[in-house]
């Protein structure tokens, strides 16, 4: 379990960082190193220099900026998990994060890394996806927000350009009557999502739905929104009945990952299940 | 102060591990030592046109280069199997480094030794391999058809051998006279046994006194010692030592004499620097010999009131690319001879076929057989009683070997020593609230709940023996083994075994065994193991003989230091033998207050100045080596009680109640952790571990990240227990208990799930997307 040889550098601020990023054909980005790391030590992957952001201090934290709730990008999964602030104002990223790996994995892994890396299985993309976060990135070209919807393109790709960092992630922040939840069926041995189904929808003063998204993620190469479910949700009382009428066969195996975690059929089938689940359990936060 | 056995003494091995002092292979370093980085063959099946070694040889920091022929050119033989199946086994040879062609993924094609590990991997990568792929068989059916791809040419059809006990006239009647038949056909998948300390080995060559030295993470460092001298170099036994240190774990797969211990020896004495190889975890999943793979078809026959009257049953056994050490007696003499179980059936016929196929050779895996046999016979006694609208426990309870029966010989040659089925079962049942329990799984289907309950109750033979026995069905190696306790002058002790702990906490079991009849504190006894020049000789651990076997060496050790020590109290006492009373570690003689302690007599024995130095050597010290008179056969019932999850079918685990009969236990704790592991094992089967190889022999579960392995969240709290039958033949009355929660737990939950979700089978591992197409199939 020995990489290669590469070169380590220590960006001393987020421009350092870009200008060695600038400087390199393939220079990789060191966050928390949890997926780079066991990549290159498996020689998967080969970067010639290694960028180490990971104490970019102006990159970590979490605040409250008028309706949003802005996460850092260096800003660890267990930081996330425990934030009173992300528990009082958006309680399911939260427990999204809670549900990431192991104990060492979130002592490390930060949320900008596992959104930069894209890996189709991994737990926040259905998050950021229901809850319609926006991706706040610089790059040699100077600054620009991507919005969730627009920022995973397939299989570990991404809208992020060549040489561009993630600086922050904002969430609007949890209204009264809105409501979320992540459901997540978990391969037994890596504990990745098979599917995972993020939820969030909004209740008028009589329990109908004025507004519903769904992310998923772990089914199909790319997370992405479930709009069938979405729409099938609006305007309608959200009852055991109407969300599993809404969950129902929205996913199709044709488009579905097949392995050793689950068949593309057993997917499509968990994708209707776990949906019926994070919705039924957003439906309850919205109405609490 | 030295009433040590049935006591849950705290692990004195555990400091060390915990704190982490322990002294593992790969901790060890040497002057002067290289390090070597195998090379593997990508592809299930090739034939090597050329190798070009160039590159590599030249490349920073690398001493040297050798693929197999070097290997070959300089003498040294292929690696034996040691258990021969029939006269017709065909044994093709296993060469250190493939020769000719490569047989599997992972088979070791060239060595690179550099001044660093990182030196050898980079240079690894300049090395230049020609291979000519070849079609692989993984499918042991389509091994054996005519024309198929040969992984040897030696074994036609690559058949190994064909191996039958038992009277298939007998069973075949029974079949035909019989009430009902109960039908099954069955994968026992292949399983990767993952220890937590990868394999490592270190050469060590002294020129000096020309001695070699082969530290390696061995289950059984004497064994390795002569087949490494004896069949692979040549080596004269008496110039090599071999060091087993700390080995974190085994489950088996350390038993085996592996390439890389040949390898790490031979390029030692060729470079004339010590050669340590560890391997990566990667390397461990393609390199360790794995476990179980069987498919077999079973017929057993009732009659109207629910007897078994015959068993019957074909099994074709997955060998890997070649034979193991111990390949050929797995699932065979350790499988077929336990299809009688708990039960008295009358006629009983197997058949084995060992299979050549291009994956990771199979070996033995805690349970060894065992568990593969009361799979069998356990899913089919459940699988019976739903046919015949019986209760699983029920019927079993019909079947029994009753306790007036022992000693009770099987149709399959064991001759059962000692039992008390019914005991541990209706333990169990009543642990388990057996009724309440049905009463609770009523009221949970009505709420559309699924529930389950699974029975399971099995028999193990365990520490193989007697030697002679072991020599008639094929072993070639004997299966005593040694103890020797050297008292110090001071009257502290060390005991040396042939046995070897790698988790079971020998140092702590067998000093409670030796301080609890010496009569001393257990801070005075120390254990020695691992090392063949310390130790007289050994067979190592494995199939639960440790205690059984080691122990009772040890035990008989101990009395011949007590013999000699009362022979020493009496001339010091000037009394007759036969009127001192050892108690409280000093002799008394009878009525009288005149008594001597064991560290006096310690003393004397070496400073023999008042001493009956006609009749007695000075000295306290003696070896004995135990050969047992039979097996021990461990027994129990274990009830399991399982929800699924209708929706996703993921299998809760509710409650787990296991009742063994290990006989006398010395340390409870340590035997109830043995079958917690054991439990959790048979569980990762029942429900999650898999080899999976695609057709190309590409192990697709290469890596913790497809390979589940169970955590203690996916357990429950064990409910354990025992009952008490003491082994009649062996001076301790113990049995094995390291394997028997692996034997039973794997039936019992699949009994249980397939209760919850009314099917008659499920193939292993019960994986949720399994479990959810059995409940779509009952539902339609």
């Amino acid at each position: 379990m020995i990489p290669s040889a590469f070169q380590y550098v220590r960006a001393s601020s987020v421009d350092d960082a870009l200008a060695r990023l600038a400087g390199s054909a393939d220079a990789a980005v060191l966050a928390g190193g949890h997926s780079l790391i066991p990549a290159m030590k498996l020689r998967l992957n080969d970067p010639s220099v290694l960028v180490d952001i990971s104490r970019l201090d102006e990159l970590r934290g979490i605040s409250v900026s008028g309706s949003s709730l802005v996460v850092g990008a260096l800003t660890t999964h267990r930081s996330v998990e425990t934030s009173p602030d992300v528990k009082a104002r958006c309680r399911v990223l939260s427990d999204v994060a809670a549900g990431i790996g192991d104990p060492q994995v979130r002592n490390l892994g930060t949320i900008g890394g596992s959104l930069a890396h894209a890996d189709p299985a991994a737990d926040y993309p259905a998050i950021v996806l229901a809850l319609d976060a926006t991706i706040a990135v610089r790059g040699p070209a100077g600054s620009r927000n991507i919005k969730a919807t627009d920022f995973f393109r397939g299989l570990f790709e991404t809208a992020l350009e060549s040489g561009e960092l993630i600086t922050e992630v904002a969430f609007p922040v949890m209204g009264p009557g809105e409501g979320a939840s992540y459901a997540k069926f978990a391969n037994p041995a890596s504990k990745y999502a098979v599917v995972g189904v993020a939820a969030w929808v909004a209740l008028d003063d009589q329990g109908a739905c004025t507004d519903a998204r769904v992310g998923v993620t772990g089914a199909t190469s790319q997370p992405h929104r479930a709009r069938d479910v979405e729409a099938r949700l609006r305007g309608a009382r959200l009852d055991g009945a109407s969300i599993a009428a809404a969950a129902e066969g929205f996913a199709s195996a044709d488009s579905m990952l097949s392995d050793l975690g689950g068949s593309s059929e057993y997917r499509a089938h968990l994708c209707s299940v776990m949906a019926r689940r994070a919705i039924a359990a957003a439906a309850a936060d919205a109405s609490s | 102060m030295s009433d040590y056995i049935g006591k849950s003494v705290k692990r004195v091995e555990d400091y060390r591990f915990i704190t982490g002092r322990g002294t593992y292979t790969d901790d060890i370093v040497l002057r002067g030592m290289t390090h070597a980085w195998i090379v593997r063959s990508p592809y299930a099946h090739a034939r090597i046109r050329s190798i070009n070694t160039e590159a590599a040889c030249s490349q920073p920091g690398v001493v040297a280069v050798f693929v197999g022929q070097d290997i070959v050119d300089d003498g040294v033989n292929p690696i034996p199997t040691g258990w021969q199946i029939g006269a017709d086994m065909k044994e093709p040879p296993h060469h250190t480094l493939a020769v000719d062609k490569v047989r599997h993924v992972g088979d070791g094609v060239a060595v690179i030794i550099a001044e660093t590990r990182q030196a050898a991997q980079d240079a690894a990568e300049h090395l230049e391999v020609d291979y000519d792929p070849l079609p692989a068989v993984v499918d042991m059916e389509e091994a054996l058809s005519d024309g198929a791809s040969l992984v040897h040419e030696g074994a036609p059809n690559n058949l190994s051998f064909t191996w039958e006990l038992g009277d298939k006239d007998a069973a075949a009647a029974a079949l035909a006279g019989a009430h009902h038949v109960t039908t099954y056909e069955l994968v026992n998948q292949r399983l990767i046994p993952n220890a937590i300390e990868p394999r490592s080995a270190i050469g060590h060559h002294n020129a000096a006194t020309d001695e070699l030295t082969l530290y390696t993470s061995s289950q059984n460092p004497h064994l390795i010692r002569l087949l490494l001298c004896a069949f692979v170099t040549g080596l004269p036994e008496h110039k090599v030592r071999v060091i087993s240190p700390d080995v974190g774990g085994g489950f088996g797969s350390k038993i085996f004499h592996y390439p890389e211990e040949v390898l790490c020896a031979w390029a030692a004495r060729k470079t004339g620097r010590p050669v340590k190889w560890t391997a990566e975890r990667s390397e461990s999943f393609v390199t360790d010999a794995q476990g179980r793979d069987h498919v077999t078809k079973a017929r057993m026959a009732f009659d109207a009131a629910g007897k078994i009257t015959g068993l019957l049953v074909e099994t074709t056994a997955n060998m890997g690319a070649y034979l193991s050490t111990f390949a050929g007696g797995i699932p065979t003499w350790l499988y077929g001879t336990l299809l009688a179980g708990q039960y008295t059936t009358p006629a009983i016929y197997v058949r084995t076929l060992g299979v050549f196929t291009n994956t990771v050779p199979v070996d033995a895996l805690r349970g060894a057989g065992r568990p593969e046999a009361t799979y069998l016979l356990e899913r089919m006694l459940d699988i019976a009683a739903g046919e015949l609208d019986r209760d699983p426990a029920a019927l079993r309870r019909a079947n029994f070997v009753q306790p007036d029966q022992f000693p009770y010989t099987t149709p399959v040659v064991l001759q059962y020593d000692s039992g008390d089925y019914e005991a541990a079962l209706d333990k169990a049942l009543q642990m388990a609230g057996y009724e309440d329990l049905r009463r609770m799984q009523t009221e949970a289907r009505a709420e559309g709940r699924l529930v389950g309950i699974g029975f399971s109750t099995y028999i193990e033979a365990c520490g193989i023996a007697p030697s002679a026995v072991a020599g008639a069905i094929g072993a070639r190696a004997g299966l005593y083994d040694s103890g020797m306790i050297r008292v110090h002058p001071t009257g502290k002790v060390q005991v040396y075994t042939g046995v070897h702990s790698h988790g079971q906490g020998h140092e702590t079991t067998f000093a409670q065994l030796v301080a609890h009849h010496l009569q001393i504190p257990m801070e005075d006894v120390e254990l020695v193991h691992g090392d063949t020049s310390q130790i007289p000789f050994g067979m190592g651990t494995y199939g639960s003989r440790s205690l059984a076997v080691g122990g009772s060496a040890i035990y008989k050790a101990v009395e011949k230091v007590l013999d000699k020590a009362r022979k020493i109290a009496a001339h010091k006492l000037e009394a007759a033998e036969e009127d001192l009373e050892y108690a409280g570690g000093q002799f008394t003689v009878a009525g009288t207050d005149r008594s001597v302690g064991f560290g006096d007599i310690a003393l004397t024995a070496y400073v023999p100045h008042d001493y009956p130095i006609d009749e007695l050597e000075p000295g306290l010290e003696f070896n004995a080596f135990y050969d047992p008179k039979n097996f021990t056969f461990p027994f129990g019932a274990h009830i399991s009680v399982v929800e699924v999850d209708p929706d996703t079918g993921e299998v809760e685990i509710l409650r787990y109640v296991a009742v063994d009969d290990v006989g006398e236990v010395i340390n409870p704790m340590i035997v109830d952790g043995q079958v917690h592991g054991g439990i959790a094992h048979g569980i990762g089967q029942a429900l999650m571990e898999d080899a999976v190889y695609d057709e190309d022999g590409q192990l697709l579960s290469g890596s913790f990240m497809d390979y589940t392995l169970p955590r203690a969240a996916d357990l429950p709290l064990f409910e354990v227990d025992r009952t008490v039958t003491p082994c009649p033949h062996n001076p301790l009355g113990a049995k094995g208990a390291g394997e028997t929660g692996t034997i039973a737990a794997t039936p019992c939950i699949v009994n249980a799930v397939c209760d919850a979700v009314g099917a008659r089978d499920i193939a292993m591992p019960l994986t949720p997307e399994r479990v959810w197409r059995a409940i779509q199939s009952a539902g339609s």
